[in-house]
């Protein structure tokens, strides 16, 4: 019911707006039809000009009401060089944007159609034109500039000591693997994907580097301040690890591994004091379309003290160990029986 | 009646008309109105076509951005009409996926592409360069009977159980490739493929007939460099479309290939619902360069007709010669050539390389030069003219207005460095919205309101032009100025609900502002259309063969041209198209020889 009154409001209106429209068509048509056109065209004139004027105090007032509600300060070395890049070139286009749309508007209102103003025959001008070219090829350039420094900076090789992580995206949530004591990820193979046999990531057990990889899932850990490159693949379709608040992001491609490093800065602790808000988690959202759960593809990353890290790592159980409890000294043998066979199938 | 009559009536118009227009036999409704090759009845076809995916396309805009401004409400009555789409009267995941996929497919091609340079490419050529008609009218017809064998196929996938394609308009594989990964990439995408190969067809039967007719069908003393801009526009639209297409096409046929035949071009490595596929080596990349080789050249494809028809509207109602005429040709030349070499900046984070990265930064800021330069060339003709604001004028400022902010925010997403932080978020979104959605859009109003006379023989009501404008134009900026903000906060776009996000929850009051808005723009537009067939029967007529003083050709033909368009000679051509307010004289026609004592420019 409620929809169909909306409905007929607005068949109303429509009606009652056509009215008036084939009305004024006629009123002009009897008035002669070059007054009226020249009055309307001083109401636009007017109207062009009270936009620019309203539409600016529209841009600050927008500025206000929003400026808080954008992320606040980067949590990674690498969103510094964003912002800042984001913020100079902000400024630039600021500058112009507001330059042109002023000349744009004033312009036109000032040399709406007017009796006896003669329009100026100005069909090019060399030097004008050469200004113009100049200019922005200039601002352009310095912008380039800096955005390839910046670029080379944070798309450069990781640092030696970094820690890695990594990331796999599925349909729809987040795995990590962490390399354990060694450094090293152990190989994997998609093939070798299981999960009933706990092999989700498909790791190879025949490569000893996977003997203490650990294998978590939605949630992953790092440290602060000590820089580390994920390395990143998918399992279906193309995801995206997007790092608001670090600034970073990278496609997850199934088939073709991605890299990027970064170090965080503020554990998420120091966040929530930051931005006052006490639920505050980083997170990691899918940015690329993959599919009908894209929208809620979320992860964590739980941003912490080198301490920490290390008492949560050490909760955690190689994936090995999990996969082949035989091969686990924790698990003593007479609670195994049932399992060995399972366990054989799996290493081959 | 049968095709062979038709053709056989066509050619008998065209032989008559050498001599007297008057004299040929009435042609049946289908070969005058349906199967016509009349080049102003094709463009009129194209028009009416793409207004009625416009509506399609923006409605569907309406009902996803009804989940966005709302996600907590329920609306009884889509379940009303969309059935298990909207369970509950929300909006279904897979639904949501299928209305963004469905308008930005048809906003960008059916729309902004066949109904945008479709139209005013067909009407706009022959009647500016002084031909009778196409270089092929019977190709050219086929160009518009493909496009809408496209939009049939196109319009069923919405209608089939597994619902339309759903992978967004990019159709990014492995997504688009497996039948496993969702409902949306079952048979939908098996017709969005089919569809667009059909769109293909006839956007290059299109594009090679809009060449060779600019280049071998101008009248006498039209030289190139007479052209006005809209021609000069429609045809690096075409050269564009011509080099481009066929690339999309083949990655097209390789995803079905995918798809059917089980080859492994984009497909490598991939475990989907816990199924191991045999598919090894394949790069899903690769699609990406083959759909961004189009894609971005697609952009200007998009802008470039509406850039030219704007320069033409703006110096007519200026009274005052567009400034900088070849300034304005090499800007949209350099364009033409940057737009093959940009593509990758749609890729900087899928794992491209960083050097190639970094000289695809390069080149996408060196485009926002020739951008620049026409910019101020507009500004400069504003400058000291005597401006009429006709409806199409309005739309014509609307349309600087928001190639400047648009364009401007595109030299954030072309810097790399920023790009990480911005990409595929809503400052994607409101970036290309503003510089070739809605600008373009302003481009075809400014147009339709300007040819309209020339179309019909009558004008659109100008009380509702300027509402129609002024809503828009409004409406434009609250939609999408605040978007912006929401990609800063790093919101990435194709989330339907954020709710259960810390960092994206912020913004539920500004989703509903922008949903309202878009729902009373939405309603002003269908005011257009209305406005649109109202005026074609009962609008009021035109009776001067020269309503807005111009000096192109179009208006030296009568009010409504017949096929052949001029009824005696073609008229020759003595001069460029802009010698507005000069020697004192309001306008000088094209057709008037060079004076002995007229200044020169």
């Amino acid at each position: 019911m409620q929809t169909f009154f909306i409905v007929a409001i607005l068949a109303l209106g429509f009606l009652i707006t056509f009215q008036i429209a084939k009305a004024s068509e006629y009123v002009a048509v009897l008035r002669g039809y070059e007054r009226s056109r020249l009055q309307s065209n001083r109401i636009n004139g007017f109207l062009l000009l009270a936009f620019l004027i309203i539409g600016l105090v529209g841009v600050f007032y927008c500025n206000e009401r929003l400026k808080g509600k954008i992320l606040g300060v980067p949590a990674s070395d690498h969103g510094v060089l964003v912002d800042r890049m984001l913020y100079v070139t902000l400024g630039i286009t600021f500058f112009v944007f507001v330059l042109t749309q002023i000349g744009l508007f004033w312009f036109s209102y000032k040399y709406q159609e007017k009796e006896n103003q003669k329009p100026f025959y100005f069909p090019h001008n060399n030097k004008l034109e050469l200004i113009w070219t100049v200019i922005p090829a200039i601002t352009l350039t310095v912008l380039v500039g800096f955005g390839i420094f910046y670029w080379f900076k944070i798309t450069g090789a990781a640092p030696k000591n970094a820690m890695r992580v990594e990331v796999t995206g599925k349909q729809f949530g987040w795995e990590f693997r962490y390399p354990g004591k060694d450094g090293i990820l152990g190989k994997k193979y998609f093939k070798n994907v299981n999960p009933a046999a706990n092999n989700p990531a498909g790791q190879i057990w025949d490569d000893p580097a996977n003997n203490d990889d650990i294998f978590v899932e939605q949630e992953m850990h790092l440290v602060v301040n000590k820089p580390v490159q994920l390395v990143i693949g998918a399992k279906d379709v193309i995801h995206d690890v997007g790092l608001a608040h670090f600034r970073m992001k990278m496609d997850a491609v199934p088939g073709t591994p991605t890299t990027m490093w970064f170090t965080p800065t503020y554990t998420t602790r120091e966040m929530r004091e930051k931005t006052g808000n006490p639920d505050f988690v980083y997170e990691i959202s899918c940015d690329q379309m993959c599919g009908k759960g894209h929208w809620s593809m979320r992860g964590v990353i739980v941003v912490e003290t080198q301490a920490e890290f290390d008492a949560w790592m050490a909760s955690k159980k190689p994936q090995y160990l999990v996969a082949n409890p035989g091969k686990d000294p924790a698990v003593k043998k007479d609670t195994l029986s049932a399992t060995a066979p399972v366990t054989g199938a799996v290493i081959r | 009646m049968s095709e062979a009559i038709n053709i056989h009536s066509g050619a008998a118009v065209h032989a008559v008309h050498h001599d007297n227009g008057h004299g040929h036999h009435e042609q049946s409704f289908i070969s005058k109105y349906i199967f016509s090759m009349d080049h102003k009845t094709i463009g009129k076809q194209f028009l009416i076509t793409g207004i009625v995916w416009a509506i399609i396309g923006g409605l569907f805009s309406v009902l996803f951005r009804l989940q966005l401004g709302f996600p907590d409400q329920s609306f009884p009555i889509l379940e009303t009409f969309f059935g298990h789409w909207a369970k509950g009267g929300q909006i279904q995941p897979e639904f949501y996926y299928g209305l963004v996929t469905i308008h930005g497919t048809v906003l960008v091609f059916f729309v902004l592409t066949a109904g945008l340079s479709g139209t005013f490419a067909n009407l706009l050529i022959p009647l500016q360069i002084g031909a009778r008609d196409m270089a092929s009218p019977f190709l050219n017809m086929l160009s518009y009977w493909f496009f809408f064998i496209a939009s049939i196929i196109m319009l069923s996938s919405i209608f089939v159980h597994t619902g339309p394609a759903s992978g967004g308009w990019t159709m990014y594989p492995p997504l688009s490739a497996l039948r496993q990964a969702g409902d949306g990439q079952k048979i939908g995408t098996d017709l969005w493929l089919i569809a667009m190969a059909l769109f293909i067809v006839s956007s290059l039967l299109g594009g090679l007939n809009y060449i060779s007719t600019i280049l071998n069908m101008r009248t006498k003393g039209m030289s190139m460099t007479r052209l006005p801009l809209p021609v000069w526009a429609m045809f690096f639209t075409a050269v564009l479309g011509v080099l481009s297409f066929p690339v999309l096409l083949s990655g097209a046929i390789l995803l079905i290939f995918d798809r059917n035949l089980g080859t492994s071009f984009y497909l490598s490595d991939i475990v989907i619902n816990g199924e191991i596929l045999p598919n090894e080596g394949g790069s899903a990349i690769l699609y990406q360069h083959l759909f961004w080789f189009l894609g971005h050249p697609e952009v200007y494809i998009i802008l470039l007709p509406a850039m030219g028809m704007v320069s033409e509207i703006l110096s007519v109602n200026a009274r005052k010669p567009i400034f900088g005429y070849m300034a304005m040709l090499g800007s949209m030349f350099s364009i033409a050539i940057l737009a093959f070499l940009v593509w990758a900046h749609h890729m900087f984070v899928t794992g491209l390389n960083p050097f190639l990265g970094s000289v695809f930064v390069l080149l996408t800021l060196l485009i926002a030069v020739p951008s620049a330069i026409k910019v101020f060339n507009w500004l400069t003709t504003l400058w000291r003219g005597n401006i009429r604001f006709t409806p199409a004028a309005l739309f014509a400022i609307g349309f600087v207005s928001l190639f400047i902010s648009g364009g401007l925010t595109g030299i954030f997403l072309g810097n790399s460095t920023i790009d990480i932080h911005l990409h595929d978020t809503m400052f994607v979104v409101a970036h290309f919205h503003i510089v070739m959605g809605v600008a373009s859009f302003f481009g075809m109003f400014a147009g339709v309101y300007h040819w309209f006379p020339k179309m019909f023989g009558r004008y659109l009501n100008n009380t509702l032009g300027y509402l129609h404008f002024w809503v828009t134009m409004v409406g434009a900026y609250l939609i999408f100025w605040p978007m912006h903000y929401q990609g800063l906060a790093g919101m990435p776009r194709r989330y339907l609900d954020k709710r259960g996000w810390v960092s994206f929850n912020q913004f539920a009051d500004l989703d509903k502002m922008i949903t309202v808005v878009s729902i009373i723009v939405f309603a002003v537009q269908l005011m257009f259309v209305f406005n649109f067939f109202y005026s074609i029967f009962k609008g009021r007529k035109v009776t001067s063969q020269n309503p807005w003083g111009a000096n192109t050709l179009e208006w030296t033909t009568k009010i409504t041209p017949g096929h052949g368009n001029w009824d005696g000679e073609i008229p020759e051509v003595h001069r460029w198209p802009y010698d507005y307010a000069k020697d004192g004289r309001e306008f000088i026609p094209q057709t008037e020889p060079v004076g002995a004592n007229e200044s020169k420019h």
